[in-house]
């Protein structure tokens, strides 16, 4: 069990409130970084200076970004009953909330989303998606004098799942099922990355708020400005047997899965090609991720200023933007050799066409 | 108490327990009543059958309690590509499965979670739809080969959530419904061993309740006692359902009202409530029960029989919460009950016909 991805996967942060993860993430790099400090919007910028010579002149600005927020939820309303009305934070789908249990606000008070039991139901009622505005969470009380202030509007809320190990056997896919993968996972390859020696000044981002609109990469991109940025992430693996001909998007097992376009960006062709070629010649399995869907932290890194190039490595991830996300750490290793080596290759002439 | 008492439901809930397949919650159960019990067997379909001998003199009168044992669950229906198709046992709403963590009982326990697609691939109109049972698909993350060798048809699956304590005295768990009832039981037979009662007991754990009142047809028959209070789950007060479709939390356990329960006991039930203090609500329930209540009734010649229901939220999913005190309350209202039991009991309820 990894302890770091573990602890990562049960803190609390929905996007708004990373302090968790954000405390976590300086315990684990500060011994690494030679800079280390927080931006007004709370992401977590370390520094790792280059150790190795650069190949000419002053080291180049690399940025590797991997955001610390989670989808999750916003108390909005209390009522008589104590019930708590609640609004997604980031983009959850009402129907995955369903009978789901979660912690509330600063007490971590535990929580239900329950639902009408099937006995009182109207015929067909059960066909019906339930929308947010007719679900509460439910703490344990019978009025809202028993919340004994213990909970505001404006509360955030976020699944509760303790991580856990499907499958143990060393050369297996060592698959792990935990709540907020996306992007612990990039979190967690990240502070791995901190410990390499680099000929170029690292700067590893741990942003918050991608979840609502990739705001916390735009503003650290600004104030870096490094010449060239990569994103790490959880991506959409959709390899369940699906009714349609639809694709997969990534395979679970095939490895770290490489952007080539998604919603948000069209990745850098020399980057891209970088990737793929290291991955060749240091025999990574890898996987292109299917084209046009999903937005991640580089699409507001590759529009800041006059533009910055950007790629998306990414491990593939099931069940994205619910309670229990599920992925292969051998993808995972492989995802965090594939930039290992990627890095030890990125010099000046990379950009150039 | 409330502390023992979610303890003993943790331990209750959290084990696993299928209609049909009770074996793992049928041991929590058996050490739980054998504690208090001066026998304890298990009868040919095995539900727990606890006894607990009154003072009074031979041939003594038995009342039977039940509780059923049994959860809902799922169970194996094919297995494509390393993915794991279902069908339930017992009912559930569709809507309630999708994302959950499960147990596949494969050659070994798998953990699992039923599948969901993200949201970045679902156009409008599938976010409308909700996905139905047999389209719900099980990842255990292993390879399909993998899957193929651990896992066959038939095999059980439970659902997996732990209890946990809410604020004040509510709790949450997986199968409330009926080890809220099953807790209760103990709760009476700890308090039966401080108090005399003249006639004997029998604490009985039914199985395969929510696949049609099987445990309480056959331990009925084989018990043949001369009253019976069943205690199952009752829908509590919750967001969104009318209060007078439910029962309020924390006011004590229902007794019901209606064909399916003897009125002079009932009568008898609710008179024990007042002068014990125990806090109490009727419940009106026009036909089937939906318990164990239904078949015990009509067993053999007849059973004079009551129903006592624990009142749960959102029950048949994996958040079903109860307040602890009303678990406690039922257990101390049936012992009360049991010690008023004499030999003159029986003639003082039965159905009495116009003088002269």
């Amino acid at each position: 069990m990894p302890p770091l991805l573990q602890k990562l996967s049960e803190a609390f942060g929905v996007s708004g409130q990373e302090q968790e993860v954000r405390d976590i993430l300086y315990e684990a790099t500060r011994d690494q970084a030679d800079d280390i400090r927080v931006d007004t919007i709370g992401n977590l910028i370390a520094l790792k200076k280059a150790r190795k010579a650069a190949p000419n002149g002053a080291p180049m600005r690399v940025m590797v970004a991997a955001h610390m927020d989670e989808v999750g939820f916003m108390v909005t309303g209390i009522e008589n009953g104590g019930w708590l009305r609640f609004a997604p934070v980031g983009g959850v789908d009402p129907r995955v909330v369903v009978a789901k249990r979660v912690v509330v606000g600063q007490e971590r008070l535990p929580g239900v989303i329950g639902l009408k039991p099937i006995h009182l139901q109207e015929r067909n009622e059960s066909k019906q998606v339930v929308p947010f505005d007719k679900l509460v969470i439910d703490v344990g009380v019978g009025s809202k004098d028993e919340l004994e202030g213990k909970v505001q509007v404006g509360d955030y809320a976020a699944f509760d799942m303790k991580f856990r190990e499907l499958d143990a056997s060393p050369d297996g896919l060592r698959t792990v099922m935990g709540k907020a993968l996306d992007d612990r996972a990039g979190c967690a390859l990240l502070v791995e990355l901190l410990k390499g020696d680099y000929a170029f000044d690292l700067y590893a981002a741990f942003t918050v708020q991608e979840e609502v609109g990739l705001r916390g990469a735009r503003v650290a991109a600004y104030a870096l400005k490094p010449q060239l940025a990569f994103v790490l992430e959880t991506t959409i693996c959709d390899d369940l047997p699906k009714d349609k001909d639809l694709p997969d998007v990534t395979r679970l097992g095939a490895g770290p899965a490489i952007t080539i376009m998604d919603r948000s960006v069209v990745a850098d062709k020399r980057l891209v090609n970088l990737l793929v070629d290291t991955a060749t010649q240091a025999g990574i399995p890898y996987q292109f991720k299917g084209p046009g869907m999903g937005a991640t932290d580089a699409g507001t890194i590759h529009l800041t200023q006059e533009g910055i190039p950007s790629a998306v490595v990414s491990t593939p991830c099931r069940n994205l933007h619910s309670m229990a996300n599920l992925l292969s750490l051998s993808d995972w290793d492989k995802t965090l050799q594939l930039m290992q080596a990627t890095l030890q290759r990125v010099t000046p002439d990379i950009l150039a066409r | 108490m409330p502390q023992d008492i979610g303890d003993l439901l943790a331990r209750l809930s959290d084990a696993t327990g299928v209609s049909g397949y009770e074996m793992g919650v049928r041991s929590v159960v058996y050490e739980a009543f054998s504690k208090y019990a001066d026998d304890i067997r298990l009868d040919k379909m095995g539900s727990v059958i606890a006894l607990k001998r009154g003072s009074g003199p031979e041939p003594r009168r038995s009342i039977m309690l039940a509780a059923h044992l049994d959860e809902i669950g799922l169970i194996v229906s094919q297995v494509k590509e390393g993915f794991i198709q279902f069908e339930t046992v017992g009912g559930f709403d569709p809507r309630v499965l999708i994302g959950q963590l499960v147990l596949v009982q494969g050659r070994r326990t798998l953990p699992g979670v039923i599948a969901s697609r993200p949201p970045h691939v679902l156009s409008a109109e599938d976010q409308d739809k909700v996905i139905p049972i047999n389209e719900l698909f099980i990842d255990v993350g292993l390879r399909p080969e993998e899957v193929q060798d651990l896992v066959q048809v038939g095999d059980l699956i439970v659902l997996d959530q732990r209890f946990v304590r809410l604020k004040g005295d509510y709790a949450s768990g997986k199968a409330f419904d009926d080890r809220a009832g099953v807790a209760s039981l103990v709760v009476c037979l700890e308090e039966l061993s401080n108090l005399r009662h003249e006639w004997d007991v029998y604490a009985v754990a039914t199985v395969q309740e929510e696949v049609g009142l099987k445990g309480a047809m056959t331990s009925s028959y084989g018990l043949a006692p001369d009253l019976s209070i069943a205690v199952d789950v009752g829908f509590g007060q919750q967001f969104g359902v009318s209060e007078s479709e439910t029962i309020p939390m924390g006011k004590g356990p229902a007794i019901a009202i209606g064909p399916n329960v003897h009125p002079g006991m009932a009568a008898r039930l609710i008179e024990t409530a007042r002068q014990n203090e125990i806090p109490y609500v009727t419940e009106p329930i026009p036909g089937r029960s939906g318990t164990d209540a239904w078949a015990i009734q009509v067993a053999r010649e007849g059973i004079p029989t009551c129903l006592l229901s624990i009142p749960i939220r959102y029950m048949h999913t994996v958040v079903e919460t109860v307040n602890l005190k009303d678990v406690s309350r039922t257990g101390r209202l049936i012992a009360a009950f049991i010690c008023r039991l004499d030999g003159n009991t029986l003639s003082e309820i039965a159905w009495k016909l116009p003088a002269g």
